[in-house]
């Protein structure tokens, strides 16, 4: 159920009591937790609850109100190249002229000026990409005529082909249906472990990502709580974090996260986490 | 006072006939303006307005050509500009832009081609080209009065016939569709709207410019209020109120400085829009109808 | 016989082959600019830039210099004014307001000057065949420019124009590359105005890329197809305004409007042709 390699995972980024204040609203509050290589964390919280704000605070597009971001020092110490990043909404037109494999390939030194130089090299490593996410099939098919699935998978692999340390996904499996769901999230642990890349995840439904979950960060007000699967996912811990009574229910290895009382505010977001067929 | 009143008001301006015949045209073209730029604005499709300007150049040069005032050109080609628009209806945003790109394209190149016609051929009015291109509203012979009074009905007609569903579909069209709304007749029917509004104004301040008498005014009313109705009458208020400035300050330009050349009517109406447009930005910075586009 | 040959060799000599040139230069600036114009859907203020330009050339005509300068530099702050004001309300009603306020004083500053209708007529429509040797360099100059500004900014540009949010991840600010984008616009429209006018350039940079995509593929190959589209429909223009001594902008604005139907219909057989394909494949594999 996650990294069992023999090598020591190293950390590669850690939260300390991060809080963010946008607009008068206490958006994020004293948030702190820690990567790791080959981890696959999955960033869990009902819409609104945070998650996009924390990945921009991650991605350095959002400053925070107070606290730190740090990174390991690494050869490469420049941030920008050691994150990649797989956003929520991603339009792309069907007229559009570029294939699976630009895509990708633009995922090599599209933020650097100049038009590209075609080298072998270049190829066989966009190859190797296409390959690892299963997507060679339509390697050179219009990216905009892609399943939304098919689309997921070459948006992964535009981001691991600069070999970033950590790899962020905006709620990558909230379009998809459940079969999609499952192979990108098959895809991703296999990833996180072959490639010793961290996997932060944000959904908000933790059933789909059990399989494959190191480490979770449970978002709810604002506040997380951090640790594996396990020691998080329990009544007491999300009934402290939420401020109100949660139980947590596992029938079948699936988690069910439930609102206490009919009447509480919670109740109003409970068909978000209440799960069925995970 | 009486001087007070003649600095702003050049003598004669009440007396004089191609006036009074500018002031009915140019306030009718306003509010029919006002009413269907607001619903423009909402829909998003300013360009689309725009490139029926440009199709309604063409239908005013071509006109002239047959010996016809451009105002029938403009309500003809501009109607089956906007029905081809409305046909090629590509649904993806983008896609709509560059098809109403080359649709705009396409006029302007038959404009280009009208326009050269009409100067080289005989027997066609000077200066048609400044005429279509930049109004004609004190040059309008007061005979087609009743004919821009008809076709301000028409293009009223539509809008207060369809209102209701054409603004839900206007802000949703999803939900229209859910109820029941046919999208692609009132679309349509929006349209044929939108191509009576652009020629009226068309005539009042000239085909290219007619833009910012459809999309200024609606949407200077949009930032100052976000229901549609208030928004209507507003729109119509400032339109009017706009182009009946910019008749006044044409004639009174006639009488400054030595060269009394003057200045057109549809550079005033304009040049007021856009000083509005930015006094509005300036005071109420956030717009308040749905973004996007 | 005789006559066909006479006529190709006027078509080809002397104040003609400035004509040919400044054209070749003219569609190659289009398809290489449009090409970008039409992947991030900016047909609006790619239409509204030149009509900023169409008020500096008249305004560079009224105080008497060049009009390429007066061209540019309206151009340019055309290009900044739209970029800038898109962040604030919506992009299109600004947009279109500036547009008419460039149009209408550039029709003021034109109607000051006797020859008022003539020179409406070519800045809006262009004039082409009227370009002498001296009012060629420039042109040339600034198309070396535009076009080494889009070979250093190509990269970025496409990052931010297809996935912006992972752009900016990046280091590629969406807005800066926007502003650089709508500049680069300006300059090609500057260059390009007196040529085949302020109305028509708009149609060259939206013709033949939305054409060219919809036969390949890969971008560079577009960008590629788009200047060799945008290079037929120029030269068809000229040998028919020639032939026929109708107006240059109407051939091409028809011929652009064609090919982009005849873009639109491979689009469209194409599309049906891997529904087909993709259907008889699924039929193929059993569930």
């Amino acid at each position: 159920m996650g990294a069992t390699g023999n090598v020591e995972p190293r950390e590669i980024l850690r939260l300390d009591r991060v809080s963010v204040v946008l607009g008068g609203r206490q958006i994020l509050e004293e948030v702190g937790f820690a990567l790791r290589s080959g981890e696959f964390t999955g960033l869990i919280g009902t819409n609104g609850a945070g998650k996009t704000t924390l990945l921009r605070v991650i991605l350095g597009l959002l400053r925070p109100t107070s606290g730190t971001v740090v990174f390991a020092a690494d050869e490469r110490s420049r941030r920008t190249r050691s994150v990649g990043y797989v956003p929520q909404k991603v339009l792309l037109d069907p007229d559009m002229p570029m294939r699976a494999r630009d895509l990708v390939a633009l995922g090599l030194d599209g933020q650097r000026f100049g038009i590209p130089v075609r080298s072998r090299r270049r190829a066989a490593r966009v190859d190797e990409m296409l390959r690892a996410v299963d997507a060679e099939r339509f390697a050179d098919v219009r990216v905009g005529l892609l399943s939304g699935g098919e689309q997921q998978r070459v948006l992964i692999a535009h981001a691991l082909i600069s070999r970033p340390d950590l790899l962020l996904l905006d709620e990558p499996l909230a379009n998809l249906d459940l079969r999609s769901s499952l192979e990108i999230v098959t895809l991703l642990g296999r990833v996180a472990r072959e490639q010793q890349v961290s996997v932060l995840l944000s959904a908000h439904e933790l059933n789909p990502l059990l399989p494959v979950m190191d480490r979770v960060v449970y978002l709810a007000g604002g506040r997380a709580a951090s640790g594996t699967t396990d020691e998080v996912i329990q009544a007491d811990v999300l009934s402290r974090l939420y401020g109100q009574h949660v139980d947590v229910i596992r029938v079948h290895g699936r988690i069910l996260v439930v609102a206490g009382e009919a009447g509480s505010q919670l109740a109003s977001h409970a068909s978000d986490f209440v799960v069925g067929a995970g | 006072m009486d001087r007070f009143f003649t600095w702003i008001v050049a003598p004669g301006f009440f007396g004089s006939q191609p006036v009074q015949v500018a002031i009915v045209i140019g306030g009718l073209a306003a509010m029919v303006s006002g009413v269907v730029g607001v619903f423009t604005v909402i829909r998003g499709q300013s360009f689309g307005g725009h490139a029926l300007t440009d199709v309604a150049t063409a239908g005013g040069s071509g006109a002239v050509l047959f010996g016809l005032s451009p105002l029938f050109g403009f309500v003809g080609l501009g109607v089956v500009g906007a029905g081809v628009m409305e046909m090629i209806g590509v649904r993806r945003l983008r896609g709509r832009d560059l098809a109403t790109g080359v649709v705009l394209g396409a006029s302007t190149g038959l404009a280009a081609l009208f326009l050269y016609l009409d100067a080289t051929t005989s027997g066609t009015t000077a200066g048609a080209t400044q005429q279509i291109l930049f109004g004609s509203i004190f040059t309008v012979d007061s005979s087609m009065l009743p004919i821009v009074i008809g076709f301000g009905a028409v293009a009223m007609g539509i809008v207060a016939a369809v209102y209701r569903p054409l603004l839900l579909s206007s802000v949703s069209d999803d939900i229209a569709a859910a109820r029941g709304v046919p999208l692609r007749g009132i679309g349509l029917l929006f349209m044929l709207a939108l191509a009576v509004s652009v020629a009226l104004s068309a005539l009042t301040i000239g085909a290219i410019l007619s833009t910012a008498l459809l999309v200024g005014p609606a949407a200077i009313a949009l930032r100052l209020t976000s229901r549609p109705g208030v928004a209507i009458a507003l729109a119509c208020v400032i339109g009017v109120a706009v182009t009946w400035a910019g008749v006044l300050l044409a004639y009174d330009s006639y009488t400054w400085g030595s060269s009394r050349q003057g200045f057109p009517v549809s550079f005033f109406i304009v040049a007021l829009v856009f000083l509005l447009y930015v006094a509005s930005a300036v005071v109420r910075p956030r717009a308040l109808h749905r973004g996007g586009g | 016989m005789l006559s066909i040959v006479v006529v190709g060799d006027a078509m080809f000599s002397g104040f003609m082959v400035n004509a040919w040139t400044v054209a070749t230069v003219v569609a190659v600036i289009a398809g290489v600019v449009g090409f970008f114009v039409v992947l991030r859907g900016a047909a609006f203020p790619a239409h509204a830039i030149p009509n900023g330009a169409f008020a500096g050339a008249a305004a560079a005509n009224l105080l008497g210099i060049n009009v390429l300068i007066g061209l540019g530099a309206c151009a340019v702050l055309a290009a900044i004014g739209i970029g800038t004001l898109g962040r604030r309300g919506r992009l299109d009603v600004a947009t279109a307001l500036a547009l008419v306020l460039m149009l209408a004083v550039g029709a003021l500053l034109l109607s000051r000057s006797s020859a008022y209708e003539p020179q409406i007529y070519s800045l809006l429509f262009g004039e082409i065949l009227g370009v002498s040797t001296t009012e060629l360099l420039p042109v040339v100059a600034l198309a070396v420019v535009c076009i080494a500004a889009v070979a250093v900014l190509y990269r970025p540009l496409l990052l931010s124009s297809i996935l912006p949010e992972v752009g900016e991840a990046r280091g590629v600010h969406a807005h800066r590359m926007e502003i650089a984008f709508l500049v680069v616009v300006g300059v090609a429209t500057a260059m390009t105005v007196p040529v085949v006018g302020a109305l028509l350039i708009f149609t060259l940079m939206i013709g033949p890329p939305a054409a060219a995509r919809s036969f390949t593929d890969r971008p560079l190959a577009a960008m590629l197809l788009s200047i060799a589209i945008a290079l037929v429909i120029v030269w068809s223009a000229i040998a028919l305004s020639y032939l026929s001594d109708w107006p240059i902008g109407f051939f091409v604005g028809t011929i652009s409007a064609a090919a982009y139907g005849a873009g639109r219909v491979s689009s469209a057989w194409r599309r049906s042709r891997r529904a087909r394909t993709t259907a008889t494949a699924a039929a193929a594999v059993a569930p």
